[in-house]
């Protein structure tokens, strides 16, 4: 044990020299908290639309300025034909052209019905089917306002009037689901893949060598690198919900004790990748590369951008086998939701399981190399 | 008692494909410098690696300071000092903070065996707040010496240690030694420079994993059964061809600014020999002497023989 000690003295003294990594361990988790979740936003929130209205009629203009006050649309130029308005689209001025025909309000007085075109550019899959959506909503309240319609209506209809509301981010907004998303993502980074590169630089510099004729036992060794890492993750964990208080204003609904003790076991899974990844590598190169390959999958399959339940079969698989994909839901729900131990007793006994699989996976892989 | 004993010991890498130490044995008395003389890629850096247990032998016996070398592994790394040919110390840590930090792992501390170092240290001390990869070749040598001394090894490795390090801190590292051995550490020393060979209690002729000849210097000098001259002339390149062409001439090689020949019989009159091959050659300003064989006379003799 008291050699253990002059080794965590050692590695803290090394750590604290480093002070790129050092001002980057602290500084990340702060800039990127700040940064990513304003930037990164999928709430559509202006669609520009280009119109076209061959009718010119009152209807068709009580159209335009519904569309335009609607709040969703920036009425970026009326055009005189298809093809120019579609220009606009090619030029990425516009991503959705409306084209009133002519005898828009004739034909609606007098045959009850019109029909409209509406062209929405795709390349955006989100943008264009929320921009559609939009439109149509627009469209059809406009619909149900019109005179005539009102007028003809003699028997009133039945009707379902469906009032919701939002539970846990009330104004749906998605900040409240990418910053406890992004706290976990660099928890990763710090946990897992500082310390691997850290054991890896061992080797490429040919410490390991010194320290393997040493007494110290692979044990202490061990111990030695992955301590002070979860020291380290568990201090910007903390940093990071101070930043989500400050910044966003968002305060765990849930138990502060109940969200540490996951951080402190998700750490010690990913501390145990970090060691498995450096088993492998004889360079912080290769190591490096590795942990970008997972970390990719970590960002794009473990539910930070796209939910979980929406990914096929296969790939809904691949997620339940990342540790992170656990701790991001657990720490939405306990952040969010306000969930108590019982509600998130599965995602722990995972998180324990991948603690236990990888750090022995990378224990027997370290003691067979060296 | 052997401080070091080596039986049959082989080693292959890329499962049996490339043979880095072939069926080698030796033993180092108690107390003695003993040095492992070979080029690069003779096995040198294997069997040191085997003898500090980083590696293990496919075959053969290995003991250090009485300590087998798999079953005491423990042991040895209490008891040995290691070296490595490339510089393996923290370098983003300070001088005094490598030192201490080994003495501690040690279960020591740098007072306990200050009188070891301090020769070598007080050279350093004055840097002793400089972090390690600052420091020029040889205090970095030193250093590394420092670190495998602070516990007072009963055992000292060292792989090429001179390797990379000028002609004066080399001097100055074999002074060390030497200092060293007085005060009853066994050392064993690898090198590439056959001129350090002679600074050495005993040596090994190590080539292609294999152990030529293990003898004192002077004997393997001794041994060597030819006379050997050196010869000089205005077109030294022509000179080597001519004479390798000759049917009297055993071997000839450059060596300096000389050529280093030896003649196929015993011959009282080499030197009258060799000159006559020389003028009937043509060549000018010819200079024969008869000359004392070196160390790299015998090497490069023996792995003539047996390579």
């Amino acid at each position: 044990m008291k050699v253990l000690g002059f080794i965590l003295q050692k590695e803290f003294r090394q750590i604290s020299r480093d002070k790129t990594i050092l001002i980057m361990m602290f500084l990340m988790p702060t800039i990127q908290l700040i940064v990513l979740p304003i930037a990164m936003n999928f709430d559509i929130k202006s669609v520009n639309i280009s119109i076209i209205d061959h009718d010119n009629s009152t209807y068709s203009q009580k159209l335009i300025s519904k569309v335009g006050s609607s709040g969703f649309f920036n009425i970026t130029s009326m055009e005189t034909s298809y093809p120019n308005a579609l220009e606009n689209i090619e030029q990425d001025k516009a991503d959705i052209v409306m084209e009133i025909p002519s005898g828009f309000e004739r034909n609606l007085v007098r045959e009850g019905m019109q029909k409209i075109g509406i062209s929405v550019d795709a390349i955006n899959g989100a943008k264009a089917s929320i921009g559609g959506s939009y439109l149509a909503a627009v469209l059809k309240d406009f619909n149900t306002n019109l005179e005539i319609n009102n007028d003809n209506i003699k028997t009133p209809q039945g009707l379902i009037d469906v009032t919701y509301r939002n539970w846990y981010n009330v104004r749906a907004e998605y900040k409240y689901n990418i910053v406890p998303a992004i706290l976990v993502i660099l928890l990763t980074m710090i946990g897992g893949f500082l310390a691997a590169l850290n054991i890896v630089k061992e080797k490429e510099m040919g410490t390991i060598e010194q320290i393997n004729v040493t007494p110290i036992k692979k044990w202490e060794f061990i111990l030695g690198k992955l301590i002070p890492f979860w020291i380290i993750g568990m201090i910007v964990f903390t940093i990071g919900l101070f930043v989500c208080w400050i910044v966003y204003g968002i305060i765990s609904q849930g138990s502060i004790p109940l969200l540490y003790t996951f951080a402190s076991v998700y750490l010690v899974a990913l501390l145990g990748f970090g060691l498995l990844i450096s088993t492998y590598c004889d360079s912080q190169v290769q190591a490096m590369f590795v942990a970008f390959f997972f970390m990719m999958i970590f960002m794009l399959m473990g539910g930070l951008f796209t939910s979980v339940e929406s990914m096929p079969s296969w790939a809904r698989g691949i997620s339940n086998m990342l540790p992170v994909t656990h701790f991001i839901k657990v720490v939405r729900m306990i952040m969010l939701k306000g969930s108590n131990f019982s509600d998130v007793r599965t995602e722990f006994l995972y998180l324990i399981a991948f603690g236990i699989f990888l750090n022995s996976w990378a224990i027997w892989n370290y003691r067979k190399t060296t | 008692m052997n401080a070091v004993t080596v039986k049959n010991i082989t080693k292959t890498y890329d499962k049996g494909k490339v043979l880095a130490v072939d069926n080698i044995s030796f033993e180092v008395k108690e107390g003695e410098l003993f040095g492992l003389i070979g080029p690069d890629g003779a096995g040198k850096t294997s069997i040191f690696r085997i003898l500090t247990t980083l590696l293990l032998a496919d075959k053969g016996e290995a003991s250090v300071a009485g300590f087998d070398v798999i079953k005491d592994y423990q042991s040895i790394r209490n008891n040995v000092g290691y070296m490595p040919g490339k510089f393996s110390l923290y370098q983003d840590l300070t001088v005094a903070e490598n030192l201490s930090f080994f003495a501690t792992v040690f279960g020591t501390t740098i007072e306990a065996n200050y009188d070891l170092i301090k020769d070598i240290y007080d050279q350093i001390k004055p840097f002793s707040n400089r972090r390690a990869g600052k420091l020029s070749g040889g205090m970095k040598q030193k250093l590394a010496l420092c670190c495998a001394l602070i516990h007072k090894p009963l055992v000292l490795l060292l792989d090429e240690p001179t390797t990379g390090v000028d002609v004066v801190s080399r001097k100055e590292f074999w002074e060390m030694l030497k200092t060293l051995k007085k005060q009853g550490i066994t050392i064993l020393v690898s090198t590439p420079y056959m001129d350090e060979a002679n600074l050495c209690e005993r040596i090994a002729l190590l080539q292609k994993g294999k152990i030529m000849s293990v003898d004192t210097p002077e004997n393997i000098i001794k041994a060597f059964p030819y006379t050997l001259y050196g010869a000089k002339s205005d077109q030294i390149y022509k000179l080597l061809n001519d004479l390798r062409l000759n049917g009297q001439v055993e071997s000839c090689y450059a060596f300096g600014e000389f050529l280093h020949v030896t003649l196929k019989e015993k011959q009282e009159n080499g030197k009258k020999i060799l000159r006559v091959i020389a003028e009937q050659n043509g060549h000018s300003n010819i200079w024969i002497e008869e000359i004392k064989p070196g160390i790299e006379d015998s090497f490069i003799l023996l792995s003539g023989e047996q390579g």
